[in-house]
This record gives C-alpha cells, sequence and structure tokens, in this order.
C-alpha cells in the first residue's frame, strides 16, 4: 500500500512521518513514533484513553487518520511536562493519588489540560461533563476531579 | 513483631506520600502490555468462533500458511492435549484441561468469541487477513444462556461427561449443574414459625465485565532451546509462568516472567488468554510474537462475572430480630465449571448474628465466555438479593434500616453462617459511623417536579486472602533502600510496601525505593488479588526489612567492638544501647553501608512466607438517589463509602480502593450487563453499549476509613480492594424502593425497567 | 480436644451426616491425619480442596498452623478472590 508523507509539528518538534492508509494518528503515534503514552482502551473513540488536542482541539487519535496530522500542532502526554518541571495537573495527580493503575491517566491529564486551556475555572459539575468522554475503572472519578479542580486554582495563581 | 498499640508513634505509615512509580505514569513513559516490544517481533491474532454452541468438524488453515508475511498458524493441535486435572487453580477451583480448552477449543466451541485458531504475522494487518482466510467447518448446536434456563432438564448440555457434584445419589444423566454446595445452621424451616413477618422474594442479575481500560497484551520469545521470556501485564508474573508451563508443557524454570504496568485487573487478569497462544506461536515461527486484545475481543473471548438467580426468604420477629433465613444461588459459570459459588453462599449473611440459616447454590455452565474472578467473587451477586431483603424486612416492620442491621449485627464471638466464630471484626463500628455519619444526618432533599429522591444503605462482608508472598529489602552502597516486592501493583501497593520498610528502618520514605521484581529476581509469589497484597507481601516485605535493620545492629556492633545486643536501632540510626555500652557516635545506614564489604557482604534481607490470618473487610454503604419518572433515568446524588480497613498503610490509595469498587458496584446496579441476541452471541462488545460509569454519572465518593487492627499482621492491615464492591447494589436498590416505593429484583436497574416498573406500579 | 465443626455439605461423602467431631492434632497436619483415619478420603479433600479455621482465625494451604488443645476448628470451602 503506497504510504503518505506528512509533516506536522508534534509536541513543538517539526516531525516527519510516512503512514499507510488504514493507520490511525494513534498507530501512527505508538508504532512510528514511539510515543506510547497514548493508549488504545478501545479503538473506537468510546474510552478517551488515545487524547491528543490537534490545533488547540481535544481529539480521540483512535478516531484520526495519521494522514489527517499533516500542517497540525499536536500535543500528547509526552509534551504536557516541560522538561523536568511536570504541569500543574500532572503534580496534583500525584499528590491527590487521582491515579491507581494510570492507564487512562495520560488520556485523562490531556483531557484536563484541553479544559483548562477553554476554562480556567470550571465548577465540578463542568469538569465531570468535561471528562466524560474518559473512562476510568479504578479510582470513581473522585480523586481525579479533585486534582483537576486543584490544579485550576493553583494555574489561576489562588 | 508488630507495631500495634498506642504507644508505637508511626511516622510514615498513614501519611500519604507521592508513589515511587508516579511520575513515570503521568508523563506517559510507564510500560503496559501493549508499550513493550522486542527486536524482530511479529504479531498474533486469534480466529474466534461466530458461534456460541457448535462442534467443530473441519479447520482448513492453508490459504492463511500461503498469505505472504504470515509465519505461523496455531489450532489446539498445536498445544497438548491436557486430561483432567482438579486443581485450585488461581483465584478459584477450576481443571487445567477445562484452562486448555478455554484458550483455545479442540472438538466444540461453547461461546461467542472462543478461540479456535491463531495467527502469527509480519505486521498486525496481515495477521487480521490471515485469520480471515482460516476456514471452519461448524455444525451449530442449540444454545443457553440464563442460567435458570441452563439447568432445566431439556436444556442444550455442554458436556458430556458433566454430571452434578454434591447431590445425593449422583446423577446418571450429564447436565448443565456442576455442583451443588450447601451451608446450613439449625433450623431454618421449623424457625420460621417464629417469625412475625417473613420476606420472600426472587432477584436476578446480569453478568458484568471487569471492563478494566486496558485489554490483555503481551509480548513473547520462545528460544530454540525451549526457554522462554514473557513480557506481559498480569495479576502475577508467577501465575502466567505456572500457567503456560502446565498448558504449553513446558517446565517452569524454563520461562522467564516479567510484569509490565497493569491498567487495571480487579480478577480479569488473574488467568492467561494470549500468553499460551503466542508461546505457540513464538516456538513454532522461531519469532518473538506480540499479541493484544481488541476491545471487542476482551468483551467476546475474556471472562466476565457470574450473572445469577437467587430466592431469599427472611424472617424477623417484631422488635426486629431475625429467626431465620433461607437462600438458594444460582450461578453462571459460563462455558466451563468453575462460579464462585462456595463464596456466594459464604459471605450474605456473614454480617449478622443468626442461628437458623439455610443458604445453598448451583454452579451452572452456559454458553457464555468462562467466568473469571471479579472483585469479591460471589459476594455482590448473592449479597445485592439478601440486603434488598433485610431492607424490606425493615420497612415491613416500621424499623430504621440501620438499627435493624445494629440489632442484628455480628461481633467478636458470632458464630458465621458458614462456620468460624468471628474474631477482631469491625462490623458495629461500621455501622456506627454510618449512624454517625454525614451524609446520614443530612437531610434528603426535595425532589425537583418530576422526579423522585431516595436514600438507601446496606452492608457487605469479604473473607480477604493470605497465601504465599515473598519480598526482599537490600542496603545499597549508598545507604539508600531498594525494595523488591513479588506482586504486581495494581492499586499502589508499591508505595505501601516501601512505606512499610521506610517505618521499619526509620528512615524517609523517599530513600526506600520499590520495584516489582520478575519470576527470577524475587521469591515465588502468589498472584495479586484476593484484596492480600498489603497484608501479605506487606508482611513478607516488613519482616525482610526487619532482618535488614537486625543486620545493621550487628554490623553497628562490629565496628564498636560490642555486643550486638548493646545496640539499638532508633530513627534511622544504629545507637548503642545505654550509658554500659559505651560512647559512640551514631552510625546512620550510609555509614554501616560504607562498611559493609569489611564487615560480612552486602547486607540483605528475604522473606517467603505464607500468610494466614487475614482479617475479613466489613462494609457499610448509603446512597442517595433521584431519579426522573419520565426517563427512567437515575442520578446518584451523594454516595458515602465506610469499611473497617485494619489499618490503612497510606490512606489515599485504601479510600481509592472503596471509591473504585463502590463505582463499579454502581455501574453493576445502574446499567451493566451483557446483551446477547437470540442466537447467543454478545450484542454490546465495546464500551458505547456496554455503559461503565463515567464522570458525569457521579458525585464525589465520600468514605470512611474505620480501624479495627488485625492482630495478625505488623501493622494491623486487613485488605480492603474487594469488600467496596459488595454492598453497593443492594445499596442503590435500597435508595431506589425508598425513592419509588417499587423493589427492583432485578438488575441493571436501567432506564427502561425503571420505566416499566414506575409503570406497572401505576396499575 | 479441638472440635471440628463442617457447616458446608462438602464433607457429606466422607463423613454422612456427622457435622461435629471431636479431634487430638496440634496443627493442621496432624488434623488433616487424623480425618482422614477417621474417614478415609476426607485428608485429601481437605488438604486440596478446603480451609481450616482455627479458633476464628482463616487458613489455608499449610500444614504447620498450630491447634491448641481446645481450639474451635471450622472446616470450610477454600477461598479465592479477585
Amino acid at each position: 500500500m503506497a504510504k503518505t508523507h506528512v509533516t506536522a509539528t508534534i509536541n513543538g518538534e517539526e516531525t516527519e512521518f510516512l503512514c499507510d492508509g488504514q493507520q490511525t494518528m494513534l498507530d501512527v503515534l505508538r508504532d512510528e513514533m514511539g510515543l506510547t503514552g497514548s493508549k488504545e482502551g478501545c479503538g473506537s473513540g468510546d474510552c478517551g484513553a488515545c487524547s491528543i488536542i490537534v490545533d488547540g482541539r481535544l481529539v480521540c487519535s483512535c478516531l484520526m487518520f495519521g494522514a489527517e496530522a499533516e500542517g497540525t500542532e499536536i500535543m500528547t502526554i509526552e509534551g504536557m511536562a516541560d522538561g523536568e518541571n511536570l504541569h500543574p495537573l500532572q503534580q496534583k495527580f500525584l499528590e491527590h493519588a487521582a491515579l491507581q493503575c494510570g492507564f487512562c491517566t495520560p488520556g485523562v491529564l490531556v483531557a484536563s489540560k484541553a479544559l483548562l486551556d477553554k476554562n480556567p475555572n470550571p465548577t465540578e459539575e463542568q469538569a465531570r461533563y468535561w471528562l466524560a468522554g474518559n473512562l476510568c475503572r479504578c479510582t470513581g472519578y473522585d480523586k481525579i476531579i479533585e486534582a483537576v479542580m486543584d490544579a485550576a486554582a493553583e494555574m489561576r495563581g489562588e | 513483631m508488630n507495631y500495634l498499640g498506642k504507644d508505637v508513634e508511626l511516622k510514615v505509615v498513614g501519611t500519604r506520600p507521592i508513589r515511587p512509580d508516579g511520575v513515570e505514569k503521568v508523563i506517559g513513559r510507564a510500560a503496559f502490555g501493549a508499550d513493550f516490544s522486542v527486536a524482530g517481533m511479529i504479531h498474533g491474532k486469534v480466529l474466534r468462533s461466530p458461534h456460541a454452541h457448535a462442534r467443530i468438524k473441519s479447520i482448513d488453515t492453508s490459504k492463511a500458511e500461503a498469505l505472504k508475511g504470515v509465519k505461523a498458524v496455531i489450532t489446539a493441535n498445536d498445544l497438548p492435549n491436557i486430561p483432567s486435572e482438579e486443581a485450585f487453580v488461581g483465584e478459584g477451583p477450576a481443571n487445567f484441561r477445562d484452562m486448555s480448552l478455554n484458550t483455545i477449543a479442540r472438538d466444540k466451541v461453547l461461546y461467542d468469541g472462543h478461540a479456535v485458531a491463531a495467527v502469527a504475522a509480519t505486521s498486525p494487518s496481515i495477521a487480521e487477513e490471515a485469520v480471515r482466510l482460516i476456514k471452519v467447518e461448524y455444525e451449530v448446536l442449540p444454545n443457553v444462556i440464563d442460567v435458570e434456563e441452563a439447568m432445566r432438564p431439556d436444556a442444550p448440555v455442554l458436556h458430556e461427561d458433566l454430571f452434578t457434584q454434591g447431590v445425593d445419589p449422583k446423577p446418571t444423566k450429564a447436565s448443565n449443574i456442576a455442583k451443588r454446595m450447601e451451608f446450613k445452621l439449625g433450623d431454618s424451616a421449623s424457625a420460621f414459625a417464629k417469625a412475625d413477618v417473613v420476606v420472600e422474594r426472587k432477584y436476578k442479575t446480569a453478568p458484568v465485565h471487569q471492563a478494566y481500560i486496558e485489554p490483555h497484551a503481551c509480548v513473547v520469545s520462545y528460544g530454540a532451546d525451549g526457554q522462554a521470556q514473557v513480557w506481559c501485564s498480569s495479576q502475577g508474573q508467577f501465575m502466567v509462568r505456572a500457567y503456560c508451563a502446565k498448558l504449553l508443557g513446558m517446565d517452569i524454570a524454563d520461562i522467564r516472567v516479567f510484569p509490565l504496568e497493569i491498567g487495571g485487573g480487579f480478577g480479569g487478569k488473574t488467568l492467561v488468554y494470549l500468553e499460551p497462544l503466542a508461546l505457540a506461536l513464538s516456538r513454532k515461527s522461531g519469532k518473538p510474537v506480540k499479541m493484544t486484545m481488541s476491545r471487542e475481543e476482551v468483551f467476546r473471548g475474556s471472562g466476565p462475572t457470574s450473572g445469577g438467580a437467587i430466592n431469599v426468604k427472611i424472617g424477623a420477629t417484631k422488635n426486629g430480630r431475625i429467626v431465620a433465613a433461607e437462600c438458594e444461588v444460582m450461578l453462571q459459570a459460563g462455558a466451563f465449571p468453575g462460579s464462585p459459588i462456595g463464596p456466594a453462599l459464604m459471605t450474605p449473611f456473614a454480617m449478622y448474628d443468626l442461628s437458623d440459616v439455610t443458604i445453598w447454590g448451583y454452579d451452572v455452565v452456559s454458553n457464555r465466555p468462562k467466568v473469571a474472578a471479579y472483585r469479591a467473587p460471589g459476594a455482590p451477586v448473592s449479597t445485592f438479593a439478601t440486603e434488598s431483603a433485610v431492607d424490606e424486612l425493615a420497612k415491613q416492620l416500621g424499623m430504621d434500616p440501620l438499627e435493624l442491621r445494629l440489632i442484628n449485627a455480628a461481633k467478636d464471638g458470632t458464630k458465621a453462617v458458614y462456620g468460624p466464630t468471628l474474631k477482631d471484626i469491625g462490623f458495629v463500628e461500621t455501622l456506627e459511623a454510618a449512624k454517625s455519619s454525614p451524609h446520614w444526618n443530612s437531610p434528603l432533599g426535595e425532589a425537583a417536579p418530576g422526579k423522585l429522591r431516595g436514600r438507601g444503605i446496606a452492608s457487605g462482608f469479604w473473607f480477604n486472602i493470605g497465601g504465599e508472598s515473598s519480598g526482599a529489602t537490600y542496603v545499597n552502597e549508598d545507604g539508600t533502600i531498594t525494595v523488591v516486592s513479588g506482586n504486581p501493583d495494581i492499586g499502589g501497593s508499591r508505595a505501601s510496601m516501601g512505606m512499610m520498610a521506610a517505618e521499619v528502618l526509620g528512615m524517609d520514605v523517599k530513600d526506600v525505593r520499590t520495584v516489582v521484581g520478575d519470576t527470577t529476581s524475587v521469591g515465588f509469589s502468589f498472584l495479586t488479588g484476593g484484596s492480600r497484597v498489603t497484608f501479605a507481601t506487606g508482611m513478607a516485605v516488613t519482616q525482610s526489612a526487619e532482618m535488614v535493620r537486625d543486620e545493621l545492629c550487628k554490623r553497628a556492633a562490629l565496628l564498636w567492638e560490642i555486643p550486638s545486643e548493646a545496640v539499638e536501632w532508633k530513627d534511622g540510626k544504629a545507637y548503642p544501647a545505654g550509658e554500659n555500652a559505651g560512647k559512640f557516635d551514631p552510625l546512620s545506614v550510609a555509614d554501616i553501608a560504607a562498611k559493609s564489604a569489611r564487615t560480612g557482604g552486602p547486607i540483605t534481607g528475604k522473606a517467603s512466607i505464607n500468610a494466614q490470618g487475614a482479617g475479613p473487610g466489613y462494609a457499610t454503604h448509603i446512597c442517595d438517589l433521584e431519579v426522573d419518572e419520565e426517563t427512567g433515568h437515575t442520578t446518584v446524588l451523594r454516595y458515602t463509602a465506610i469499611q473497617d480497613v485494619g489499618k490503612a498503610i497510606h490512606p489515599s490509595y485504601v479510600e481509592g480502593q472503596l471509591q473504585g469498587g463502590a463505582v463499579q458496584g454502581i455501574g453493576w446496579a445502574l446499567n451493566e450487563e451483557y446483551v446477547y441476541t437470540k442466537d447467543g452471541r454478545l450484542d454490546n462488545a465495546g464500551f458505547l453499549d456496554y455503559r461503565i460509569p463515567v464522570a458525569s454519572d457521579l458525585p464525589m465518593i465520600e468514605t470512611i476509613l474505620v480501624e479495627v487492627p488485625n492482630p495478625r499482621h505488623p501493622f494491623g492491615v486487613k485488605g480492603v480492594g474487594e469488600p467496596p464492591i459488595v454492598p453497593p447494589m443492594a445499596a442503590v436498590a435500597n435508595a431506589m424502593e425508598n425513592a419509588t416505593g417499587v423493589r427492583m429484583g432485578s438488575l441493571p436497574m436501567s432506564p427502561p425497567r425503571i420505566r416499566a416498573a414506575l409503570d406497572a406500579a401505576k396499575g | 480436644m479441638a472440635r471440628v465443626t463442617i457447616a458446608s455439605q462438602m464433607c457429606r461423602p466422607y463423613m454422612g451426616t456427622v457435622t461435629e467431631i471431636e479431634v487430638d492434632a496440634s496443627n493442621v497436619r496432624a488434623l488433616i491425619r487424623e480425618l482422614d483415619r477417621l474417614y478415609p478420603g476426607l485428608g485429601n479433600q481437605v488438604e486440596e480442596s478446603m480451609a481450616v479455621a482455627i479458633d476464628g482465625v482463616i487458613c489455608q494451604d499449610t500444614y504447620l498452623e498450630p491447634i491448641g488443645a481446645d481450639s474451635e476448628i471450622c472446616l470450610i470451602p477454600k477461598i479465592a478472590g479477585g
């Protein structure tokens, strides 16, 4: 099968890759680029474990073809921290024990960042509805929401 | 030695440090099953039966084998034909022959999704194409799924050699009833005469899946000399090793299993599915093989838990004393025997002091995937029924359901229905905590127009287990500590292991790092499950840390040239014990480590134990909900989970277990079920239609940790992972009854069912 | 003498309707041997498929747990988890 050549900015770096017509962006990230932080939980856009941000928009990478990344700016979980400095969301997740097995965590963190980028002062209800697309089976979501609200407050300088 | 008692000051245990593996998880670097790769690996895919019940007449793999890129194709003929062998396998009674047949079908397929063949090829897409080219000729047979239908004498029989055990006389005709079990205390039949009020009702639950977000995945490398390496996420690297050895006919020493991070298990990953197939493919192709399940395969091909039918009859006097109880439980085992019927019978009345009880049940096979353990296996199903009945009793007596439970509560010295006299239990404490909780003492509030509000309460019990565990503590050359645990970490146990070791050594937890060892790097450990790791592996790790502490004292004594009894360990340092020992400056771990070679060699502690005396977990949950009369949709408004945890080593992770288990129970109560088509095929094999709770469905889950220490554990730990899933279904059903006046006996209480029940009640 | 009770019907094939007996045994291994002596085949069943609760504390897969002179012993099905 002929491959498409794609150029995109991924986690701030200009990146080139080849992909075939069947490969999703999730396949490309994991299999072509070794960025295995985004996970496949369902392959059908129902669980959010593959969440990435494309041109400022929260997207399930399993629902996007690799070829669609042409010319876009993409952030994955690997781009959230700044070197050794964790993003406040990442730090709060650790402090609040907002992860148990950690499998849904990259997707939840990316989705939470997308939320706070758009709405720096969400209510608990807004946070819960925004994160409704990220399934977690371990935590019951309680400590996740606490961590998101606490990170939001810190980022607002409170 | 134990660290219980009021005069023991704990510095680390009970605090909330950041877990040692946390950073790699929040930056996406932690390696789960599917994240792992080895050079030269190829990809495996499974061909699964599209029929619920069929005989395999022939399998033609020739076209698949001829496809370019295909390196191996296997069927059951590529694995040994294991004779029937009973064993207590992993998390429940089973038979290795059944496990082999469940891994790959031999003469018959017994469920939609049953593995029939597998292919390894140079890419996943070629492997998938090759799977489609395998031609299987089936003779489709009638199927049966529902547990009560499977028990009927005219039901299609799955196994010609299955005769019901536990009945006298032994039946001569094969059936789907694998086993009958019964527990009896006193004489329930005549005791009902003493009751002023009797409640009798039938209950039904649907099969539900553990629904871990990470699908099964492994990478396997079989060498030409018969030695193999397996990298996989699992609930037990030693379990994977043992089962693979058995199913492939290999020596245990020839398999090395590396536990990768696991994305949820809850009991569903206490067995192997892909690993034996990957080993056979790797052996045949001569290359390492990676296999993953798709989400659809997880639902169709891996074990969910039993659905069941339960009949309950309970009688009490007008002052609320329960005088008689009878309960019949029928559990689906799936395609092969081994449902958790034992625990289903032993747990639901364990909260109460009863003298006349009969509880019996059946393990029944049907055309569904073989069940796997799911958090407190069996208990949620039977307890849903009995705790709903207790609530109904309270209503008929005009009594507060909490008061009714207090009147009948099991205490130290109560004889449990399943036999032993209970001791060091904390059930009453959970009821008292519920009684004084903010939740119980806050008003339910007014429902909006068109909605109904209700509050419900329910309790539950789970044994928790101990078992074989190994742990090791190593002093590094710079005085920092490495702890190796024999158990995969599915809920934060790595943090607790390090905390217990740090407490013993009097050190800062940041200087004590815990890792999970592979099967060659640490002694044998029974798998992660049964709420046993903090208890049993924690015990092993604590003992290994104590050995290190004692050795550190000995080395200090050597350096000071005083007897070792004259050294004491305090706050992470060796001190001379008292004036007579001599005037020496204290020695830190780093000081002693620097001289370890000269004083005898590396300082190590290792413990391999078979921990006994696990303390049972009692839980009481409170649920407030609101039902929309028009849509039948339920919103959980407030939820409190109260549990006796013995001692919370890391309270955040203990709270997490209560919250996660409660939410799984809420999903089980309100929405989750397997939906089958008429020909026995699974209709909702994905997360869209198999609806687990999402963040917007739930409120904060309040937790109250009650601590009645278990004297058998150095820190008083009782297992906490499983009890939280036992009360929620009844708590939600009781709240539903309180809201609507309708007793829902059938789960899940999904919107169409609620609507139908509300309509029926209106007449 | 330790008192042994069985609440389940698992031991019926070996013990008939007997649900309570007295046994002289200092640990679980001795108990298994003694049970097998009184009811042939029962020892293997207990060792393979049952747990032993000694004075309320559940033990399984062990020979070594001590049994006191006045211990209360219950034989129950083996317990697993998830």
